[in-house]
């Protein structure tokens, strides 16, 4: 049943396995172990972005592109909510589907669009057109102020299941409030564990196998017979799509959508970190990173800040662990994993097992 | 051997043609000669500059097929540098022009040769290992750009650096007609002319860059016959984050400000116009820059909305017209 479930891909070793298990345990039970807003906002982050990581490792990960227009497809769903329900005073879900509908179709369209302009060519020129577009896109974004409301964004009522105000019982259940924060929590929950499965399942197709043999060796791929265009096409859309679902995901749960939420250049490093520390071509990488990376940006910095408290007026090392210079460990983090261990932590674990 | 062994290629003025036409066009929208001929010679000026960024990159590229994300971050630590120098020297009260253009040519001096030394470093450390594996490379330079423009916040602070014209520099040129062109805007349109000059004999008329192009021909061969290609790559390296350096500090200077994000901005900027050139190719890189900086001039003027997305609606433009760039660099 789990075998079946996760399509075959096992953790295939005991400690990630326990790691998978524990992150998955804490992102379920956050609602009840943690009373903080702060801790289930990180949580609620955790998911969205395990989703849209997982759907970028489908690109690199399996299909060996670097895009980076994955921002793109997120902003595009979280817009895609956001304009749908800000334009009522009371959305029901009928605006939140027309939201995503109209979201997956305008993503669906533009992945097509630049993957068929230049998936042709070498993957620079698609990481090099991607990084265009997506610039030109957040300045489209920020320009279209009628629709996008934007450099400020969108600030929006979401269907009434949803709502922080909707109670569902009057006593606190197990210590957590049972309301329409708590649902959308699980909302998020559920629709991340389907949807990762489901790129397990895609991953583990032979659709996937044809994407990874496009990035071991794409000439040798395409001299058996696969169209090898065609396919990073495919992938190219495919993930696009889960991206938008996450961007949606995220709207959903913050009210609220704007530029630097989701469309910011800043996102697209956390994914490659993420992507890369995590482990890239195993999409339980982008599980653990995810939960690892948002806690570190979460808790980490508070740490930090300790530590450059502790060694203030020593010049170099006071800068160096200064709370705003995380971005710095994580770039070097990064450049290490990238050297020494291309498959990341769940590439390492899974090692380590074999050996 | 004579020079008509091998048949000559002839020369593809069609690009140059698009310049043109792009020239007139806005001349017949813009419909007023000193307007027209004020907007083309900024737009020249700012193409110049951003020449100078996109050539090193394009040089990098054509030569070690490596595309370096990380170009950015020598953009920026050229203009602070530039900034720093500037500041040091206090260059921004009453100068004369001679001294003002002292002041600049130490301050990009300065930026273009920490950027090439810093180069050089950025080459050992993170571009040596990946050569050859394209995709490591844009993970590799991009963790370089998060990791250098981190250092730089660290340097100069996370906020904007104003970077005032020294006195000398600031006000226009005395041009007949009603024409104007910024003092500083013509000193960057000498250096870039001069970069390009220098960039075409070096290539063309020097045995190093009979060695240059060799080796973006063929690698294997040239190290047959006896070449250290290695060393010749990290010394275009190094020249080319010189000359981004370079730009970088110009760049600033034109902006009058510099962020530590400025890198990043710039990355998108300089990609467009290499791959409007052809990747790889100087002459096309030139084209290209140029043709960026009169639209960017021209629809500023015409049409602001729509200037912000003029260059990426060039690029596709472009890439229907001839799919591998202006000038596509061929043997790869």
């Amino acid at each position: 049943m789990i075998k079946a479930l996760l399509s075959h891909d096992l953790p295939r070793n005991r400690l990630l396995a326990v790691l998978l298990i524990a992150t998955v345990l804490g992102l379920a039970l956050t609602p009840f172990l943690f009373t903080s807003i702060k801790a289930l906002n990180v949580a609620a982050k955790i998911l969205v972005f395990i989703i849209l990581v997982a759907s970028y490792d489908l690109l690199l990960g399996y299909t060996g592109i670097v895009s980076f227009a994955h921002t793109l497809f997120f902003g595009i769903g979280a817009y895609g909510v956001a304009i749908a329900c800000s334009r009522s005073e009371d959305p029901g879900w009928s605006a939140v589907l027309l939201g995503v509908v109209a979201a997956l179709a305008l993503s669906l369209v533009l992945a097509l669009l630049i993957g068929l302009l230049s998936l042709r060519v070498k993957a620079l020129f698609f990481a090099m057109i991607t990084m265009a577009v997506a610039a030109a896109f957040i300045t489209l974004a920020s320009q279209l102020s009628g629709l996008t409301g934007g450099e400020d964004g969108l600030s929006f009522k979401v269907p009434e299941m949803l709502r922080p105000s909707t109670e569902y019982f009057e006593d606190p259940f197990l210590g957590a409030s049972i309301d329409g924060r708590f649902l959308t929590y699980y909302l998020l929950f559920a629709a991340t564990v389907v949807l990762v499965l489901m790129l397990l399942r895609i991953v583990n197709s032979p659709f996937g196998r044809v994407l990874q043999a496009i990035r071991e060796n794409d000439f040798r791929a395409e001299a058996i017979g696969y169209r090898t265009v065609v396919y990073r096409t495919l992938s190219n859309v495919m993930a696009s799509q889960f991206a938008c679902l996450a961007g949606a995901l995220l709207a959903l749960w913050l009210r609220y959508n704007g530029p630097d939420t989701s469309l910011s250049m800043e996102i697209m490093l956390d994914i490659l970190l993420i992507v890369v520390i995590g482990g890239m071509g195993t999409i339980y990488g982008a599980v653990l990173g995810a939960a690892l990376f948002m806690l570190a940006q979460n808790y980490l910095q508070d740490l930090m800040k300790l530590g450059a408290d502790a060694v203030q007026g020593i010049p170099v090392l006071s800068q160096l662990i200064a709370p705003d210079r995380w971005l710095l460990w994580m770039g070097l983090l990064f450049v290490l994993a990238v050297y020494h261990f291309p498959f990341g932590i769940v590439g390492r674990l899974r090692l380590k097992a074999r050996s | 051997m004579s020079s008509d062994a091998i048949p000559r290629q002839p020369f593809d003025a069609r690009p140059l043609q698009l310049l043109a036409a792009i020239a007139l066009a806005a001349g017949l929208l813009v419909s007023s000669f000193p307007t027209w001929a004020t907007l083309t010679l900024s737009g020249l000026a700012m193409g110049l500059i951003i020449f100078v960024i996109a050539s090193g990159l394009t040089l990098v590229f054509g030569l070690m097929d490596v595309l370096n994300f990380g170009h950015g971050v020598f953009v920026a630590l050229g203009g602070f540098i530039a900034a720093t120098v500037l500041g040091v020297q206090g260059a921004v009260g009453d100068l004369s022009l001679g001294a003002s253009l002292l002041a600049v040519g130490l301050a990009a001096g300065a930026g273009m040769a920490v950027a090439g030394v810093v180069g050089l470093a950025f080459e050992r450390m993170l571009v040596r290992p990946v050569y050859g594996m394209h995709l490591k490379q844009i993970l590799i330079t991009m963790g370089g750009m998060i990791i250098g423009e981190e250092m730089i916040k660290m340097i100069w602070g996370p906020g904007m650096i104003a970077l005032p014209l020294p006195q000398g520099l600031r006000g226009a040129l005395p041009l007949p007609g009603d024409v104007v062109l910024d003092k500083f805007r013509a000193l960057a349109a000498l250096v870039g002319l001069t970069v390009f000059a220098a960039l075409l004999l070096v290539l063309n008329r020097t045995k190093l860059g009979v060695l240059i192009r060799a080796g973006v021909q063929d690698r294997e061969m040239v190290e047959c016959l006896g070449y250290r290609i290695r060393r010749l790559f990290i010394g275009v390296f190094a020249a080319g984050s010189a000359l981004a350096g370079l730009g970088g500090a110009m760049w600033s200077l034109y902006q009058q400000s510099v962020t530590p994000q400025m890198g990043a901005q710039v990355n998108t900027l300089i990609f467009i116009v290499i791959i409007i050139g052809g990747l790889g190719s100087t002459l096309g890189c030139f084209v290209g820059a140029l043709a960026v900086g009169l639209l960017a001039n021209y629809m500023g003027f015409l049409a602001p909305k729509a200037a912000l997305f003029s260059n990426i609606a060039l690029m596709v433009a472009v890439l229907l017209w001839r799919p591998q760039g202006l000038y596509p660099v061929g043997g790869k």
